[in-house]
């Protein structure tokens, strides 16, 4: 009965998504008040109601109701309470009614919170985000309807992918989505302003709060992804460059780079058409990201929905929204007015060099992941891009991008003085220096080009140690006017300071484990010792045990370095019962300086095992970087400044507002 | 500096860094794209020796051989045609013989393909598409539906 309650309250969402993208739309054109007033309550109920779809099927899959095809096919009655929680959007049915309740919860959250938003363009912006979940709502009911019984109703079902069973994997899709489907609200804000025929810095200070929330959850969402990739598929690698990591990283690289670009607008007015044309795009690729992976046309770790219709389906969704945001894009761009101008070294200067790099990498990367594609349209042959092409492409256009980053934020608007910020880096540019000596004096085996890829990750996290002692005048200003300017310096510049330490951070974390890894692959006996970066693991045998869905080989190794115990790891293979799924569950131990990574092989003939022992060193500041760079923007969303709905009033002002 | 100069500037750094970028794409391509074989592809069209490629078929029956240490040697089959395979390292979990399997590396000047990666995908009944679409295409029947993937090297 609440599967049917369920399946009713899906189909008047999409009811009321038409009415929502229709009413208030020609409520704007004909400017009447009342027209466009439906479209705040018409957001909110949408929401209830995919709430109330959304609840409804979790409702089955937590009472094990198996009668629903959905539930039989991806869930077992003996699976953890959490994993049948997370079931829900562990299947392309369920994870398409969680995107489009995410796409209604920002709708309804610019209804609620949209208060100080002209009339007509906030008609307008829930008109098109409501086009965005009718079209999707479509798609749902007519090829992925997750209400669907089953019947007669099997006696169990036949369970989640086990690799998928993991607590880490169970938050990823719902963050990631929640920055996908986020960039939706940049979308119909750029739409609803085509539209509208009129930009101006106020468009940006709406745009900014939402784009910095996507961005924020789209930071996080891939980077459990990748965190999960790390210890879960056994690999000892943390990236792979699949096509649907690459999915997800560029509609990240575009918005960082709207994120940018914005500010530009916001401060200066200009970029407006630029931002514009960002904020489509942005949408865009996140569109191709659900395409990519929903329609399997790309070879994938992730491809788990490989329907021709449904990719048929959603490709018809993104040409219509990307292709009619361009096309209208293409209408309308030129009545637009060219902003304020500045000097090419300038803080606006700083910001076009990071769009610039960041759109011509998002560039590239889609270029690699969709090749294949083409090349297989054309000529018929079979490819993989892998690695190497993308270490050859991005990586380079990473390297002027970190460069420039300390430089910047320390630039002023409209000219800047490059002399003088290049004095104030000195520090910066000094510790940089300092730590490729000392790697270079302590041992150096890796790559040459290493020391100094950790020293840009040094100069980057200098670079922003640098900028907040200069806003805070540490060192020339008394102690009471120190303090007094950490205080108040706005939370947005802190937001943006830590961030940028994360991605210094981060940096220095992906060089080092990329440089630095040490691997040994051998088969290893009872008693067999495997000496690894300092490390000697002595392999004690495995045994036999019970989950609580699956039996598995634990295998167990002493760790000691220089004769002193460190830990016991417990790599083991697991087999789950339903579906009987092997996996593998490495063991790790992880320090500051790296982990330790051991994973089990096949069983060999005698009693050895296939073992495979990692050490990826400064790993850890991968995930603690990005981790970082969501705190920071969480503490710029915080900003009142920036709040959604307060008072608009600029702190200008301010001596030390500005930013 | 005057209004035309600093566009002049904007579009400048822009060409050039487009251009650039364009020209490392190209010659990335060029040296990283690694071709997808089947079997009978292989033997057909005389793949040189040394050149890197993707391998896909099936892992024949009683082919899998285990050597000294971790090195493997099995055949790959698209039931037409077989390619010996030895692969040094530990096989993904779902690595099975009569199941689909993808490897990449080289072949030797005796014809024994050296792989250093193989991937197998974690679902009974998996078949790569690749290798799926290729024994359809010389009209061997099979069904299958792709699951996450697994992977060793």
């Amino acid at each position: 009965m609440i599967i049917e309650f369920g399946h009713f309250a899906l189909i008047l969402a999409l009811l009321v998504a038409a009415f929502q993208t229709v009413v208030p739309a020609w409520g704007a054109r004909v400017r009447d008040a009342r027209l466009m007033a439906v479209a705040e309550p018409a957001a909110v109920s949408q929401f209830f109601l995919l709430l109330i779809a959304f609840f409804a099927l979790m409702h089955a899959y937590v009472t094990s109701d198996f009668s629903v095809a959905n539930v039989a096919i991806n869930s077992h009655s003996t699976k953890p309470l959490i994993y049948k929680m997370s079931g829900v959007w562990g299947n392309h049915e369920g994870s398409m009614l969680l995107w489009v309740l995410i796409l209604a919860l920002f709708g309804a959250a610019v209804a609620v919170f949209g208060n100080n938003l002209p009339s007509t363009l906030k008609a307008n912006v829930l008109a098109v985000q409501a086009s965005i979940a009718w079209a999707f709502l479509l798609f749902i009911l007519l090829t992925s309807d997750p209400f669907v019984r089953m019947i007669p109703a099997p006696a169990d079902g036949q369970g989640l992918n086990p690799i998928l069973q993991d607590p880490a994997l169970s938050f990823h899709p719902p963050f990631l989505y929640t920055g996908y489907v986020g960039f939706s609200i940049a979308f119909s804000f750029a739409i609803a302003a085509l539209i509208e025929g009129r930009i101006d810095a106020a468009w940006a200070r709406w745009v900014r709060p939402w784009t910095l929330a996507a961005w924020m959850f789209l930071t996080i969402g891939i980077a459990m992804g990748s965190w999960w990739a790390y210890y879960e598929l056994g690999w000892g690698g943390w990236w792979f460059w699949d096509p649907v990591e690459n999915a997800s990283f560029m509609p990240w690289l575009a918005g960082t780079a709207l994120l940018h670009s914005a500010l530009v607008m916001e401060k200066r007015e200009a970029l407006k058409v630029w931002t514009i044309l960002l904020a489509i795009l942005t949408f865009s690729l996140s569109l191709m990201g659900a395409f990519i992976v929903r329609s399997g046309v790309l070879t994938s770790v992730h491809s788990f929905a490989v329907d021709p219709e449904r990719g048929v389906f959603i490709l018809a969704i993104m040409v219509l929204f990307t292709g009619g945001g361009l096309a209208l894009f293409a209408l309308r761009a030129k009545d637009m007015r060219i902003g304020g101008l500045f000097a090419p070294i300038s803080r606006e200067g700083s910001l076009v060099l990071n769009n610039l790099l960041l759109v011509t990498a998002t560039a590239t990367v889609l270029i690699g992941t969709l090749y294949p594609l083409i090349l297989e349209g054309v000529t018929g042959d079979k490819i993989s891009v892998g690695p190497p092409f993308f270490n050859m492409t991005f990586g380079p256009l990473m390297l002027p991008l970190l460069l420039a980053l300390p430089f910047g934020p320390l630039l002023a608007w409209k000219r800047g003085d490059l002399l003088a910020v290049g004095q104030r880096l000195m520090f910066a540019a000094v510790a940089a220096l300092f730590v490729v000596v000392v790697i270079y004096a302590v041992d150096h085996r890796g790559p040459w080009m290493a020391p100094f890829g950790i020293a840009l990750g040094v100069f980057v996290m200098a670079g922003a140690i640098t900028e907040w002692a200069s806003r805070i005048k540490l060192g020339s200003a008394s102690r009471e006017e120190v303090v007094r300017r950490a205080v108040n310096l706005p939370r947005s510049s802190y937001g943006t300071l830590l961030a940028h330490f994360g991605v210094g951070l981060m940096v220095v974390g992906i060089v080092g484990t990329s440089a630095y890894q040490s691997e040994r692959i051998l088969v290893m006996k009872p008693g067999d010792t495997v000496s690894i970066a300092g490390y000697d693991l002595v392999f004690k045998g495995a045994a036999p045990n019970r989950g609580p869905n699956y039996r598995e080989d634990i295998a167990r190794f002493d760790v000691t370095r220089g004769g002193a115990p460190v830990t016991t790891l417990e790599p083991s293979k697991r087999l789950y019962d339903a579906p009987p799924q092997p996996t593998t569950e490495a063991g790790i131990y992880a320090s500051w300086a790296g982990d330790l990574y051991v994973v089990m092989g096949d069983e060999q003939q005698g009693d050895g095992y296939a073992v495979r022992a990692y050490f990826n060193p400064l790993v850890r500041f991968i995930w603690l970087g990005t981790l970082i760079m969501f705190f920071g923007g969480g503490i710029s969303l915080s900003d009142r400044r920036l709040r959604i709905g307060a008072p608009m009033k600029s702190r200008r002002a301010h001596p030390i507002a500005a930013e | 500096m005057t209004r035309k100069q600093k566009r002049g500037v904007l579009i400048g750094s822009g060409v050039a860094t487009l251009t650039v970028a364009a020209i490392m794409v190209l010659f990335a391509l060029k040296d990283s794209v690694v071709f997808f074989h089947t079997p009978s592809d292989i033997i057909e069209k005389a793949v040189p020796a040394g050149e890197r490629i993707r391998l896909g078929g099936l892992v024949a029956k009683g082919s899998v051989v285990r050597g000294e240490g971790t090195t493997v040697s099995f055949k790959v089959t698209d039931t037409l045609k077989d390619i010996p395979v030895t692969f040094t390292g530990v096989l993904p979990d779902l690595f099975r013989e009569g199941q689909g399997v993808v490897t990449e590396g080289k072949l030797d000047a005796a014809g024994v393909f050296s792989a250093d990666t193989v991937l197998a995908k974690h679902d009974e009944n998996y078949m790569p598409p690749e290798v799926a679409k290729s024994l359809e295409a010389r009209g061997v029947k099979l069904g299958g539906s792709a699951h996450p993937e697994d992977k060793a090297n």
